[in-house]
């Protein structure tokens, strides 16, 4: 099993990202921004991080990086991707993934650990039970999802809401649980197809257990198995 | 030589909290009768004559606006 992280110019989580997979004993190498290689990979993580200072929009000029249209083109294949933080935000603006993200409805940096509940879905890079609750790190400043409320309708009826923001119980709060304004509570989301997955927490951050959690491990684990199937296939 | 000024807006509905916060400073200031207050961007571009505003438009489709999010307006100030 062999992951591809790819870093573009003010991506600053890879490293977080390739410590996260070693640990877990798979075999990962980094992919350039303008490489357009991705042959060898099972599956592609878009690390966090400041791709192109954020200049323009979050992920905006990243999205037209050289490596891009092979991402798409891996995506589109059935192959998994998975972006966290600025690179869920690079994935929605290269619509691989419906909706986008605003500055944080409270104006604020947000850096801290939070209770999120794993919805019902059809995500491939999750495997555990609808309505478990995991605790991962965010941060971030972008991270206010927004989408309009036909496509919210959509994405819920096709199972591509993943991860909400959730109070320790589990339950939403009646005025919002996700602490960046996101709507609907949504924190991380995937494809029709369940291969693209996006999210603003960093599961890589919780794997080692050395900031005291590993729910991060359950994400990388629950992939492999696709990712060979499809590379079998 | 032609230079186009171009506006990229919230579209309307979309939360803009950096205008929401101005707009409470200047309650807080005493002034009255504000309605609403967006903060955007304002792009100034710089092209030779061959550039239409056509190819602008795209411009803005593609890179400049996120049209999920924004609106944009051209205008060519010479």
């Amino acid at each position: 099993m062999r992951f591809g992280v790819v870093v573009f110019p003010g991506s600053n989580c890879e490293q977080d990202v390739m410590h996260a997979l070693c640990f877990l004993g798979y075999d990962a190498g980094y992919v350039w921004h303008q490489d357009t290689d991705l042959a060898g990979y099972d599956a592609l993580v878009l690390p966090g991080g400041f791709s192109y200072g954020d200049y323009l929009r979050c992920g905006a000029v990243a999205r037209f990086s050289p490596v891009m249209n092979e991402v798409i083109r891996y995506a589109d294949s059935g192959r998994p991707v998975i972006g966290i933080c600025n690179g869920f935000q690079i994935l929605t603006e290269a619509h691989l993934l419906p909706g986008a993200l605003l500055r944080n409805a409270g104006l604020k940096f947000i850096c801290e650990k939070l209770p999120l509940r794993v919805e019902q879905s059809v995500c491939k890079w999750v495997d555990r039970a609808p309505g478990t609750v995991v605790e991962l790190p965010i941060n971030h400043n972008e991270g206010n999802f927004i989408c309009d409320g036909e496509t919210l309708k959509r994405i819920e009826d096709k199972g591509q809401i993943v991860l909400r923001y959730c109070e320790q119980d589990g339950l939403r709060r009646a005025d919002g649980s996700a602490p960046n304004g996101a709507f609907d509570d949504i924190a991380g989301i995937c494809n029709e197809a369940g291969n693209v997955f996006g999210l603003m927490p960093h599961p890589e951050r919780v794997v080692d257990g050395i900031s005291g959690d590993t729910d991060g491990v359950a994400f990388f684990q629950a992939i492999v198995a696709y990712a060979l199937s499809v590379r079998a296939a | 030589m032609k230079r186009y000024a171009l506006y990229v807006t919230g579209k309307k509905g979309i939360f803009d909290p950096a205008g929401k916060t101005a707009q409470n400073a200047l309650d807080n200031l005493g002034y009255e009768g504000i309605e609403e207050l967006k903060i955007g961007k304002y792009i100034q571009l710089t092209v030779d004559d061959t550039v239409t505003v056509e190819r602008v438009t795209e411009m803005c489709e593609k890179l400049l606006a996120n049209p999920i999010i924004e609106d944009f307006r051209i205008e060519e100030v010479g």
